[in-house]
């Protein structure tokens, strides 16, 4: 059990920062997602604390020691690969097994412990198999075994659901959170998918182009997103993005003029009042969106997506930039080409700077 | 009724076609692969006589089972075999440590890899008058590295076939560090990284997780390894010859075979060996083979 | 579909650490006493990379000493040969001693020679090798499959075995001491067949398919698409069949008579052992020139080779 403290660390490929003065802190028993868009650099972090690569700047701290120039073998964590990389030659017994003997553990209680961890993960039929006499879901489960059979410190996940097939991923990623929770060991899991990481997360750091972008629960990730970047980037599909500027209307609101009209603001976003004329980018998600004769942005329909449950509608604005609308399925739906009005509802609204930053509101209360 | 003409004639012009591709190629392969190997057989049932004009006779298969029980025959096949001990698991060896040594993205690897894969284009007739060289008694290196070079090595009815065989190690390193190094850069390298993580050494990791996992390339190697100590044939021929003292104890199978047919003039005993020659091949081509299939399992 | 609601992962709230209990990113993080540390492990790397180049290093002279003291040995006077300990560097070349073996032993005639039986073994090699590769990829012909495997048959039969019986054959064809029986054995290869033939199949199917629609026939989809894509490893055969025709030993030493004709670069090497041009030195003259058309052609087509070496050593 420990905590995991990443301290302005950075990892550069030639000129290329993979990883760019990342500061996090993972705490103890706490299991950490780290999301990103593949390329952001949320693998070479992993990677780091797992000693498979150099730290050139910073420092990597896994419990209250700083691990930079520890070999892996003696950081005492473990690690599950996108791959799963089992020792194809060996059976499962024996791929268990492994890191035990690697740490001189007497024979019997390996074997044991082996069987213990195979009880709890229903691998105990495949014990005499090898890796490639095993479906997928059985080798991502041996690779899950390896990593827990020693009580690491701490776990670290590299994707570990991508190769499954997409039931048994919703399965798998259950069991997992189940056995984090009963283990209660500090966990990274890295992963592209979000839905992976808005169900998994204790907290999710979002990555992009090697840099920290937010680091919140999912939920808070999610409602309050700090920049324009994790508003785009979670949710399926992202958060509606439109550029307009800031005006102070004759009668006192406040509103952002876009190109397909003026979306007057309520309560604590109006007091970006102080900030007339200057652009920005309106933020506001699908769900919360409506078409509706009243609405305040002008738009013609392009594409209805209908998804069962609900239809999305979406909509191109006079400056061509496109809209996402989500409604119910038994909501009336617009035909193609026609032109519609799109109601914003007020509450949801955010708003980020023209270089992505939040736009902090000042709070009334 | 005209398509389905048209369509058998179609498929007729393509099988022709196929037949005229592949003739040049069959045709060479008929008359200097399959009929001389075939005729082998048939050789070996006839007797030469002692006399050359006069004309060889069948003698079944009373020739056949003469030379594979004389002495010249085991002699030369324990010489073989002895050869191949001495220069396969050496040869493989020295290839893997280099190709180990090579296996990292460091600046320069490249030229260490070209430097490592040299010998390759080395014929037998250069690495012979290389390595001949240094071992000839009146050039000054042997004595630099604190050897007596009295009687000639080369000439030593006890050191001539190791001394061959260092120069057939040398000459096939280079094969062997190619081979070797195919091997590493195909295995699994989050493998490698998981083994480090659950805590093996470099050591542990490289004879518990790389060797069995570069097992068909290991086994690959002893094949190809084998099949080259087989037919190392210049180096004696240059070096060392049928008048030598030394002779008798580098009398390898393929130089046997050259001397009874060119020396003695003897086809029909040279056809023998040539089938014992063979016979040694196949076998272990097919052993390759049934480990081939063995490794498909491996596959994850 | 909206993004599931966190609520749903079991128990997140219980162990969502508390707002205190996880150190701040910035501030007093642990690593902060540890500060020299990444120095101490900087060094022990460096100290790891130069023990690792030192050891390639100590590979590669092993590797190359004999060839080096071949290059300076064929630089040396005769005597100097001799010298104890043995001359490093050759402190006064002797350039002639690489005229005289061009000259007197006659290298310039058997590189030539060489160059000869190596192109015409290479270009029949590939020749033969494309037609039959095309066959066995793109055509459909009764018995293909057993065609097939009698070509990879050729590989289980070393030449050494058809020695006595084309010996015979090359001289009632009046081939003997002639360039043709020197090739015409070579110029067909079971390994090159195979090699090409995997290429093809790499082919996809769609693109012969589209080449029918454009109009293309056999001929021309072979010259026009197939051999151009899979160039590879048709460089890769040609720099294999280099390889083995240029230092074939055996054959060209029974198959040449006792003139400088046909006799290629190989034997004229043997016959610098105990001629009257020979001194060890002029050997390793010849030595040294035999071997360097061959080092240009490696250090240039090193990933060609290499590719045709490993052919069977990995999937």
């Amino acid at each position: 059990m420990a905590q995991i403290v990443f301290d302005q660390v950075t990892k550069r490929y030639g000129d290329v920062r993979a990883v760019d003065d990342l500061s996090l802190a993972v705490g103890d028993g706490e299991l950490l997602v780290l999301l990103g868009p593949s390329g952001c650099g949320k693998t070479t972090a992993l990677r780091m604390v797992a000693g498979l690569e150099v730290v050139d700047e910073g420092t990597v701290a896994i419990g209250d020691r700083v691990v930079n120039d520890v070999e892996p073998r003696d950081r005492d964590v473990a690690m599950v690969f996108q791959s799963y990389a089992l020792y194809p030659h060996l059976t499962v017994a024996k791929n268990l097994e492994f890191p035990l003997r690697q740490r001189g553990v007497p024979k019997e209680e390996r074997e044991r412990r082996a069987v213990d961890v195979a009880r709890t993960l229903g691998l105990e039929p495949f014990l005499g198999r090898k890796p490639g006499q095993l479906s997928g879901g059985q080798r991502q489960r041996v690779a899950l075994g390896r990593a827990i059979v020693r009580s690491p410190k701490a776990f670290l996940m590299d994707e570990p659901l991508s190769n499954l097939d997409a039931a048994l991923r919703v399965q798998t990623r259950a069991d997992i959170v189940a056995l984090q929770q009963r283990l209660g060991t500090t966990t990274i899991y890295v992963t592209h998918d979000q839905v992976e990481a808005m169900t998994m997360g204790h907290r999710i750091a979002v990555m992009d182009h090697g840099r920290l972008q937010q680091v919140a629960a999912p939920q808070e990730l999610y409602d309050r997103p700090g920049n324009s970047f994790v508003a785009a980037f979670l949710g399926s599909p992202g958060m509606n993005l439109i550029g307009g500027r800031v005006a102070v209307e004759a009668e006192g609101g406040t509103a952002i003029r876009t190109a397909a009209g003026d979306v007057l603001l309520q309560g604590a976003q109006a007091s970006v009042a102080s900030h007339h004329e200057q652009p920005v980018v309106l933020g506001v998600r699908p769900e919360h969106l409506r078409i509706s004769p009243g609405g305040a942005l002008e738009g013609t329909v392009l594409l209805v997506e209908l998804l069962g449950a609900e239809t999305q509608v979406i909509c191109e604005l006079a400056d061509h930039s496109r809209v996402v609308v989500r409604q119910q399925a038994d909501q009336a739906r617009p035909r193609l080409g026609e032109p519609v009005r799109i109601a914003v509802e007020p509450a949801a609204v955010h708003l980020f700077t023209e270089d992505g930053s939040r736009l902090e509101e000042k709070t009334a209360a | 009724m005209a398509s389905v003409v048209s369509r058998r004639s179609q498929r007729l012009r393509e099988a022709v076609l196929g037949y005229l591709l592949i003739l040049p190629a069959l045709a060479v392969f008929g008359v200097f692969v399959f009929y001389p190997f075939a005729r082998n057989f048939k050789l070996a049932l006839y007797q030469t006589p002692p006399f050359p004009g006069l004309p060889s006779h069948y003698v079944g298969l009373h020739q056949v089972g003469q030379v594979l029980t004389s002495s010249n025959f085991l002699q030369s096949l324990l010489t073989t075999i002895f050869f191949v001990v001495l220069v396969v698991p050496a040869g493989l060896l020295l290839g893997l440590f280099l190709a180990v040594a090579a296996h990292r993205h460091l600046r320069g690897i490249a030229v260490y890899r070209i430097i490592f894969s040299s010998t390759v284009v080395s014929s037998v007739a250069v690495a012979a008058l290389v390595f001949g060289t240094l071992m000839n008694p009146v050039v000054g290196f042997l004595p630099w590295l604190g050897i007596n070079p009295h009687p000639p090595i080369l000439e030593n009815t006890t050191w001539a076939l190791p001394a061959i065989a260092v120069m057939a190690v040398w000459q096939f390193l280079g094969l062997s560090f190619i081979i070797m190094s195919a091997g590493l850069s195909s295995l699994p390298e989050e493998v490698l990284e998981a083994a480090r993580v659950d805590g093996a050494s470099s050591w542990t990791t490289f004879w518990r997780v790389t060797v069995p996992l570069l097992s068909p390339t290991l086994f690959f190697g002893v094949v190809v390894a084998t099949i080259y100590a087989f037919q190392t044939f210049g180096q004696i021929d240059i070096l060392i010859g049928s008048q030598n003292a030394a002779y008798e104890h580098v009398n390898v199978l393929i130089y046997n075979v050259y001397t009874t047919l060119q020396i003695n003039g003897d086809p029909g005993r040279a056809a023998v060996l040539s089938i014992a020659l063979f016979l040694l091949t196949l076998t272990l081509t097919l052993v390759q083979m049934r480990f081939l299939e063995r490794r498909v399992s491996y596959a994850s | 579909m909206p993004a599931e609601p966190v609520s749903d992962a079991p128990g997140a709230a219980a162990v969502l650490p508390a707002e205190g209990a996880v150190p701040r990113p910035q501030g007093a993080a642990p690593g902060e006493a540890h500060r020299p540390t990444p120095r101490a492990g900087r060094s022990r790397r460096r100290l790891r990379l130069v023990a690792r180049y030192l050891l390639l290093t100590l590979g590669a002279l092993v590797v190359l000493l004999p060839v080096y003291l071949t290059v300076v040995n064929s630089l040396l006077p005769e005597p100097a040969l001799a010298h104890q300990p043995p001359y490093l560097y050759p402190s006064h070349a002797q350039w002639q001693n690489y005229s005289t073996a061009w000259v007197g032993g006659h290298l310039s005639i058997y590189l030539r020679n060489s160059v000869i039986q190596t192109a015409i073994i290479v270009v029949g090699q590939l020749v033969t090798s494309i037609l039959a590769a095309y066959a066995f990829a793109f055509l459909r012909f009764p018995f293909r499959r057993t065609l097939f495997l009698l070509f990879l048959s050729t590989l289980m039969i070393p030449f050494e075995v058809t020695l006595i019986t084309n010996l015979d054959t090359i001289t009632s064809l009046g081939w003997y001491n002639t360039f043709a029986g020197l090739t015409v054995p070579f110029l067909a290869t079971g390994f090159g067949t195979f090699l090409l033939r995997q290429a093809f199949l790499q082919i996809p199917r769609d693109l012969q398919e589209a080449a029918a629609l454009d109009g293309y026939g056999h001929w021309r989809f072979m010259t026009r698409v197939a051999v151009p894509l899979a160039r590879p490893s048709v460089a890769a055969l040609a720099v294999f069949s280099f390889l083995g025709a240029w230092n074939q030993y055996l054959w060209p030493l029974v198959v040449t008579g006792n003139n400088n004709a046909v006799r290629t670069v190989q034997i004229g090497l043997k016959l610098l052992v105990g001629t009257n041009v020979s001194s060890v030195n002029v050997t390793l003259a010849g030595t040294v020139i035999a071997v360097t058309p061959l080092l240009i052609l490696l250090i240039v087509f090193q990933k060609q080779l290499v590719r045709s070496l490993t052919a069977g050593a990995v999937k």
